[in-house]
């Protein structure tokens, strides 16, 4: 599904953000990305959303690998991989069906199957009420629903939220965490990058990759002990 | 109705004030091309009618044979670059002579003691009225002994091609350079519009929309703004001419297929712009 062989990953400025990163994520699995800001977390999605290469190494998603994929083949990766953001990034000034519906409507779905899609979408996020609504006007955990919805769309085989949670209050976080394991529940990849220890903590089950500087220093499914004390709530040292 | 062309359109109806403002700039670059269009094709056609006057005058000698001149008229008619010979008579000459110039009136009353030459009038086809050409066809005539000058006024043609060629470079320039002005303002134009959209562009992008997909409803867009310009600049220019027609002095307007390659020119610039300034946001993803 997902595989990553000795990923390094070195910007001009920035210097390393990946340093030789290796991981496999199977199908139907639950896993988060944890790790400080700057850790890696974003550029790892990133680089499985292939919209940046490695500067080392291998990633593999569904089939398509990073050192032969082209620029003109990178749209049959991203209908693989749905994609959800802190900031949402919905277009502003269009309704919740509208926004779904752009979506069904630029990756080629038929006309007279998109109004059906995009209503069943909302529905399955818990929005059906909202579709006629400018998402300017929803909620912060409304407006990532219709988000998580769009990235839906394609029917992908995984879903890639960069800290999905991290603009939303307690309870709207609950309800967006229980709608990610409602997908996965369907048989959906999840790799969700957090720096919210509380979210992680919450969900036991979920397989748990931890990056430090670039480099993957944790993996509960090959170790049992966490190097961060998982007491505080964040890796930005916040207590309950 | 295709989501390409819907697009466009709906870009339009989304934010009416920016694709106005698009097109008006759009229709300000083109109008300046326009206008210098306007100018060229009536320079052209000044020097067009000065050069139909380009002709050789060969003057025979009084006592030249009819033989003589019939051999020289068909050696002439004979020549590529010749259009038409026309022998003009000692008798012709005074008539007209009487015709044009009046004010000589009296000098030319005594058919008797008609001062003026006998003569062939040699015009040239349109393309070889150049001044290499008038002179060929001098020297050939004047290579016969009973001819006793042939005229052309050479320094005259001279200065008419020098002044073609001048009007030929300062065309090819200044039309270049202002096209260039015209590609630069429809480019920064649109891509203001397009800038004003690129969360579309990155959400397509985003979830899988092909490139090809992505740029289509922004080329249209950009040809649409360009040939709304264009028709923004004919109206422009259109209105320059009946103004200068009326007021200032008599001017032709520019030729159908003048004004179709510039709304064609139009159409593609914003086409072409477009298509530039989406690069840069496809690539953002």
């Amino acid at each position: 599904m997902i595989k990553l062989s000795h990923v390094s990953k070195e910007y001009p400025k920035r210097g390393h953000a990946l340093r030789d990163v290796s991981f496999h994520i199977k199908k139907g699995e639950f896993a988060f990305l944890t790790g400080h800001s700057g850790s890696g977390k974003s550029t790892t999605l990133r680089l499985i959303h292939m919209a940046d290469r490695p500067t080392e190494g291998e990633v593999r998603v569904s089939g398509f690998s990073s050192e032969r994929v082209t620029e003109r083949d990178l749209w049959k990766v991203r209908r693989r991989v749905g994609f959800v953001f802190q900031d949402f990034r919905l277009l502003p000034g269009r309704t919740a069906q509208e926004n779904v519906a752009f979506v069904l409507e630029v990756t080629g779905t038929p006309a007279k199957a998109i109004q059906p899609k995009a209503n069943r979408l909302l529905a399955q996020v818990g929005l059906s009420s909202k579709a006629g609504a400018d998402v300017n006007e929803l909620s912060g955990g409304e407006q990532q629903r219709v988000a998580i919805a769009r990235a839906l769309a394609n029917d992908p085989y995984v879903l890639l939220a960069d800290e999905p949670t991290g603009n939303l209050d307690d309870r709207a976080t609950r309800g967006v965490m229980e709608l990610f394991w409602d997908i996965n529940a369907k048989g959906m990849a999840v790799l969700m990058a957090t720096h919210d220890l509380e979210v992680v903590r919450r969900h036991s089950t979920a397989r748990v990759f931890e990056l430090d500087n670039g480099a993957l220093v944790y993996d509960s499914a090959a170790s049992e002990a966490p190097p961060v004390d998982r007491d505080s709530s964040s890796f930005d040292g916040e207590t309950p | 109705m295709s989501y390409a062309l819907r697009e466009a359109i709906a870009a339009f109806r989304r934010a009416p004030v920016l694709t106005g403002l698009s097109s008006a700039m759009v229709g300000l670059a083109l109008f300046v091309v326009g206008l210098f269009a306007l100018a060229t094709y009536n320079l052209q056609l000044a020097l067009a009618a000065i050069e139909e006057r380009v002709e050789v005058v060969v003057y025979l000698r009084d006592d030249t044979r009819q033989s003589e001149i019939d051999l020289l008229l068909e050696e002439l008619t004979d020549m590529d670059e010749v259009r038409l010979v026309t022998y003009v008579s000692k008798r012709d000459a005074l008539e007209r002579a009487r015709a044009e110039l009046p004010e000589f009136g009296e000098l030319f009353m005594d058919a008797e003691v008609n001062p003026l030459p006998q003569s062939l009038e040699v015009e040239l086809r349109p393309g070889d009225r150049s001044a290499e050409v008038v002179e060929r066809v001098a020297t050939a005539a004047e290579g016969h002994p009973f001819v006793e000058d042939a005229q052309y006024g050479r320094e005259w043609v001279d200065r008419l091609f020098a002044l073609r060629r001048i009007g030929l470079a300062s065309t090819a320039v200044l039309g270049g350079a202002f096209a260039l002005v015209a590609a630069l303002i429809i480019g920064t134009a649109l891509r203001i519009a397009i800038f004003a959209r690129r969360d579309e562009i990155y959400v397509m992008r985003l979830v899988g929309a092909t490139t090809g997909f992505i740029r289509r409803p922004f080329l249209l867009e950009g040809a649409i703004a360009g040939l709304g310009g264009g028709i923004f600049a004919l109206a422009l220019t259109y209105a320059t001419y009946r103004g200068v027609y009326a007021y200032l002095f008599e001017i032709a307007w520019v030729p159908g297929g003048w004004v179709a390659l510039g709304l064609g020119i139009g159409s593609a610039f914003g086409m072409l712009s477009s298509g530039l300034a989406i690069r840069r946001h496809l690539h953002e993803v």
